[in-house]
Parts: structure tokens; sequence; C-alpha cells
């Protein structure tokens, strides 16, 4: 690292931080290529379908283009020196999702339902919101930092969001999940998507604080710190919040996810792995406890253990009142046919899977459709969104910075391996959607919202410090000199 | 639309998915932005020249700069590691906080077992009086051969000995 001092001839060496350069013409690079790639899906859908370039390529094409421009002229302007990639990753993750939601509108067996409508549109539409909610939190939020005065404030904000579908006339129960909140004419939102990015700012603040408490305050036993009683508070708490969530508005993604981030961020606050081990024993008291008595999550523990039989069930008259879904057996069917190369755009029959085929369950058609090849690709470029987040972490030179930025990109891999598991069948399915390619408004608005504070952080990070002022006294000691 | 075509789309679409994946690889090799050790003992030879024209013309404007006056003739103007993994490395003095300790976010990460992760800090007073202050190590630091227990002034050039890396303030 440096030079011995063995040689007799004195050798210094100074550490210094590389300037870096502030790489927005790679981001625009990668954003022209992040913009050129669904555009090509879209052909290949409309030649696969119906054999000819669809119509609305210009439109869906430039409307992407223009949208993304929109949003790394922004970040140019106002955050100079931000990460280069993970504009064009979510663009590219979103452009992607719009296409996959047109298809599926081509699908005619989608179209037959009863309340079909096309949700691409709709989809480029939320898009433009999310830029713009982008656009916004990189114009208001000059400084991360800020958002610690409102520790507490966003812990109010966050169970408000969370409470918020539970209360009669605003919650909507869909689909046997209350986490929707009804908004009279503009339709309805999930406020649990937001409350995952308020929370994280919540529990950045708090453990900032706590965290040499909760970290030295420990007795040693077989290896593991054991916390103090006292200290074992917080986690509690929010492992009872947590559990609360699973049982009033029976969403285990939502429940897992909070708790996930709390655990992440308590993690990496503290450095003690023995938070690790008591978060799984947490959870998975947690979730067998609740399965064991909510009819809902155990109908999902029936699909996630034999999809087959879900799937033969539901091709019958049962009578003992419990709905019975073919979904996740259509969906690893899905998986199945699409091989390793997949059937290609517009040719796989992941439309089998009916209802929530553009939202809790596009994974499958890309894996069915672009096969495993694919599907690594598209995981690939979540854990180059999730590795940028913790990248700025890393550099991220107050405490404060690096926790939000750990807990934000740890929720969002915790929320890509929910939904991947689900679909996948590794874990239960939940009721969560994938970041920016599911149909849906509420999920892409906070996504890009969550980018936007990322790219924050990561400007503040990689910003080259100002010059240090020259030093008076340097100079003046050696100006003294015999006249 | 042929078999053909859409096979070859099909393939060519997933080759510049992965084409993507890997230069976005390639940019964040490209972008492993760590430290710069630069080595100055070879060239403080050439550069003394340069520095003595610099000093003849600086004196009018740095001596408005001056305040107190007393602080200016022995005030330090690096930190320097003297013995220890750490041998050799300067860390310019310019009114900040100098943290020392294992902790990553340290200004001198010190990589001892002897040490401990918020160790001491280093920082000038009001009068520009340079005070180093033990933040309750395990192993303590030492001052010449005393050691600390309450935030201490720094004399020029007293070694300041935590764990087995010794620093010291030179002008």
């Amino acid at each position: 690292m440096s030079s011995t001092s063995n040689t007799p001839t004195h050798h210094t060496s100074t550490i210094g931080a590389i300037g870096a350069p502030s790489r927005r013409n790679t981001e625009l690079a990668l954003l022209v290529f992040a913009v050129v790639i669904p555009v090509f899906a879209y052909a290949n859908v409309g030649l696969a379908i119906d054999g000819s370039v669809p119509a609305g390529l210009l439109g869906y094409g430039l409307g992407l283009g223009l949208l993304a421009g929109i949003a790394h002229l922004v970040v140019r302007k106002f955050a100079a020196y931000a990460d280069p990639l993970l504009l064009p990753l979510a663009t590219l993750l979103n452009g992607l999702g719009l296409v996959v939601i047109w298809r599926l509108d081509q699908s005619k067996l989608l179209q037959s339902l009863r309340g079909f409508s096309p949700a691409a549109p709709r989809q480029l539409l939320y898009t433009a919101f999310g830029i713009a909610l982008f656009a916004a939190v990189l114009f208001f939020l000059k400084d991360h930092r800020v958002l610690q005065r409102y520790t507490y404030i966003s812990m109010f904000g966050a169970l408000i969001l969370l409470i918020l579908p539970l209360i009669p006339g605003l919650g909507a129960n869909l689909y046997g999940a209350k986490i929707w909140i009804r908004i009279p004419g503009l339709g309805s939102l999930q406020p649990g998507e937001f409350a995952k990015i308020v929370l994280a700012v919540f529990f950045a603040g708090y453990l900032m604080v706590k965290r040499d408490a909760l970290a030295l305050a420990s007795r040693r036993f077989m290896g593991l710190y054991l916390p103090r009683g006292r200290d074992l508070g917080p986690i509690l708490v929010v492992w009872a919040i947590s559990i609360l969530i699973l049982v009033f508005e029976t969403d285990l993604g939502t429940s897992l996810l909070f708790f996930g981030m709390f655990v992440i961020m308590l993690y990496v606050a503290t450095e003690r792995t023995s938070w690790i081990v008591f978060g799984l024993l947490m959870s998975a008291v947690g979730a067998v406890g609740v399965a064991s008595f909510e009819p809902h999550i155990q109908t999902r523990v029936r699909a996630w253990l034999d999809p087959m039989r879900e799937y033969q069930l539901s091709r019958q008259v049962t009578h003992d009142g419990i709905l019975h879904s073919d979904q996740l057996q259509q969906s690893l069917w899905a998986f199945g046919s699409g091989g390793t190369l997949g059937t290609g755009w517009g040719q796989g029959h992941s439309d089998l899977i009916k209802f929530a085929a553009n939202s809790d369950f596009v994974l499958a058609t890309f894996g069915e459709e672009l096969g495993l090849a694919g599907i690594m690709a598209i995981l690939l470029v979540y854990g180059l969104i999730v590795e940028r987040g913790v990248r700025t972490a890393l550099a991220a030179r107050d405490p404060f910075g690096k926790l939000l930025a750990v807990g934000l990109s740890g929720a969002f891999a915790l929320q890509v391996f929910v939904v991947a598991g689900g679909v996948m069948g590794l874990i239960p399915l939940t009721g969560m959607t994938m970041p920016f390619l599911a149909s849906g408004g509420s999920s892409v608005l906070a996504n890009w919202a969550l980018i936007a504070i990322l790219i924050r952080i990561s400007d503040t990070a990689r910003r080259p410090a100002p010059a240090p002022a020259a030093n008076p006294d340097a100079e003046m000691t050696q100006v003294v000199r015999p006249s | 639309m042929s078999e053909l075509t859409l096979t070859v789309m099909r393939l060519g679409f997933l080759a510049v998915l992965w084409l993507f994946v890997i230069v976005a690889v390639q940019v964040i090799r490209s972008d492993l932005f760590g430290t710069r050790v630069t080595q100055r003992g070879a060239r403080r030879e050439a550069a003394r020249p340069q520095q003595a024209a610099r000093q003849q013309a600086a004196p009018p404007q740095q001596r408005g700069q001056q305040g107190g006056g007393r602080r200016g003739r022995n005030a330090p103007t690096k930190l320097v590691v003297s013995e220890g993994t750490l041998t050799g490395t300067t860390v310019a003095l310019q009114g900040q906080t100098i943290t020392l300790g294992r902790a990553h976010d340290s200004t001198i990460v010190l990589d001892d077992d002897y040490a401990s992760s918020r160790h001491a800090r280093i920082y000038p007073d009001r009068d520009g009086q340079w005070i180093v202050e033990d933040l309750g190590s395990t192993n303590g630091t030492y001052l010449d051969r005393s050691r600390l227990t309450t935030p201490t002034p720094i004399p020029l050039g007293s070694p300041i000995r935590i764990g087995k890396t010794v620093i010291e303030l030179r002008k």
C-alpha cells in the first residue's frame, strides 16, 4: 500500500481519492442501448403475432425514448456525478415491461376475459408519471441528509400508509389481499410500495443514532453476540407490526419485505450476525404461526406445496368453499416450455395464466418467451441495480446515506426475490409485483422514486471533494528569512 | 413471417440483451474508484525550485489572512505515520478532524489487532492547536510514554502510539 521506511531515503506517499469523472456520456450511450432493446422486442412481437411491424412502434419507441431523455437531462442537471448505470438499467426493465404488457394485450384469450382493457397505454402513462416523480425527487431533494430530519415523521408516515388499506371505505379487498386503497376517479393504489421508501428513511435515521447501543452492548454465547433483552425492543416491535400486516392485510410479501429490510439494515448498522439469525427465526415463527389460522395464506401455501393438485381441483367443481387457483401450475409450465432459449417473443402461451398474467406473473412470460437465457439476463439486470445501490452505500461518506442506500437496495432485492421465488414455486406466492416489469401504477411510481433517491446519494458520494483551501500557515512558516 | 426470420430474431434479441448486461459490467469495471497513491519521495527535489518561486510571490496576500500570528510559526501541516503497516502515509492537516481506528469510515483506517474500531481522533481547537483525544479505546492511546486520559495538545514531533502504529505531526 505504501512505501517501506527501511530505505534510507524517506519516501512518503499521499492517499487521495481519484477524481471520478461524471460519466454522463456513458450513461447516455447505455440509455440509447436500453431504449433500442425494447423497441427491437416490440417489433419482434408484432412480427411474430401479425407478421408485420406494429403500428404503434414509433409511438412507444418515441415515448420511451423521450421519457428516458428527460430523465437523463434531469440527472445531468441536478446530479451530474451520479452512478451511470442506475438510470439505464431501470429504463431497460421499464421498457421491457411495457413490451411484455403490450404483448399480453394482444392475446385473444386475455381479451376474451371479463373486464379486459389494454394495459400498455396505461402503463406508458404511469411510466411518464414515474419519470416525473423521478425528476421531482432529484429537483427537490438536493441533499439526501435532509431526510434525516424527518426520521420520526417518516415512521408515522409509513405507519399511516400501511394502515390506509384497512380503513373501511378507503381500503379495497382485491383478490384476497387488503393492500390497495381506492381513490375515487383515479383507480386503486398500493400504499405499501411507497411505505417501503418512507420506512427505509426511518430505519436509516433511527439505526444511525442507535447502532452503537445495539452493536456494543452484548454478551458472547456460542460464537454469537447476544443482545441485551432491552435492545431486542426495536426488532420485536417491527416484527409485531409485520405480523399485524400479515394478519390484517393477509399479504405475505409486504410483511416479509418490511421485516427483511429492517433486519438487513440492522445487520449493516451493527455488523452483528446474530441479528440475522434472530430475524430468520422470528420471521419463520411468524409466518408459520399466521399460516396456521389465516385461510388466504393457507391457500397460497397449498398452491405452493402441490401446484398440480390445485390445478386439477381448479378444473373440477369442488364444494369445500376454497378458491383453487391454477395460476402457479400454469406459470411453472410457462417456465418449463420456455426451455433454454425460449419460444421467442409473442410465441408463448403464458396467457393461460389468465388473471394477473401481466402483473404478478409477468416473469412467467419472460421465462417462456426468452427462456432461461433471457430470464438470467433480466435477473442480472436486477442484480446490477442492487449492486450499484450497495456500491453507492460503500462510497457514501455519511452513515445516514450509507444505511438509506443499503435499505433501499435491500428492499429492492428482497422484492425481486419474493416475486421471482413466488412465480417459480420456491416460496409461497405473495401479492407483490416485479419492480418496473409488472403492470401497475404504484409499483412503477415508487420504484422510480427509489432509483431517484439512490441516484441522489450516489451523486453526493461520487462528487469530487472541493479543492482544499490553501493553508496559509504552510507558506507563512517558510517566508521568514533573515533580511 | 418465416420460421427462420423469427428464430434469428429470437437469438438476436437474447444476444443483444446479454450484450447490454456485458456492457454494463464493463462500465462497472472501468468505474471502480478506489484511492490513488502518489509517491512523493522522488519528486520532492524536483519540486523545490518551483516552491521557492511561489513563496516569493505569496507573502503579500498571505500576511493579510494571518489572524493571530502566534500559531503560524509552529503549526504542523501534516500527519505522518512513522511506524506500523501504514508507514510513510501522510495526511495533510487542513483544519479537519482526523479519526483513527479500524472502522472503515475512519480517516486513517488502522489494520491493527490492538486498535479499536473508533480509537482516537485528532482535531484543532479554537486556537488552531492540534489535540489528540482517545475515544475510549481498549488498549489506549499513548503520547510519548504516557497513556492519554483527557484530550491533550500535541507537541510537534511527539510520537502518538496506537497499537503498533506510531504517528506524529510534522511541519
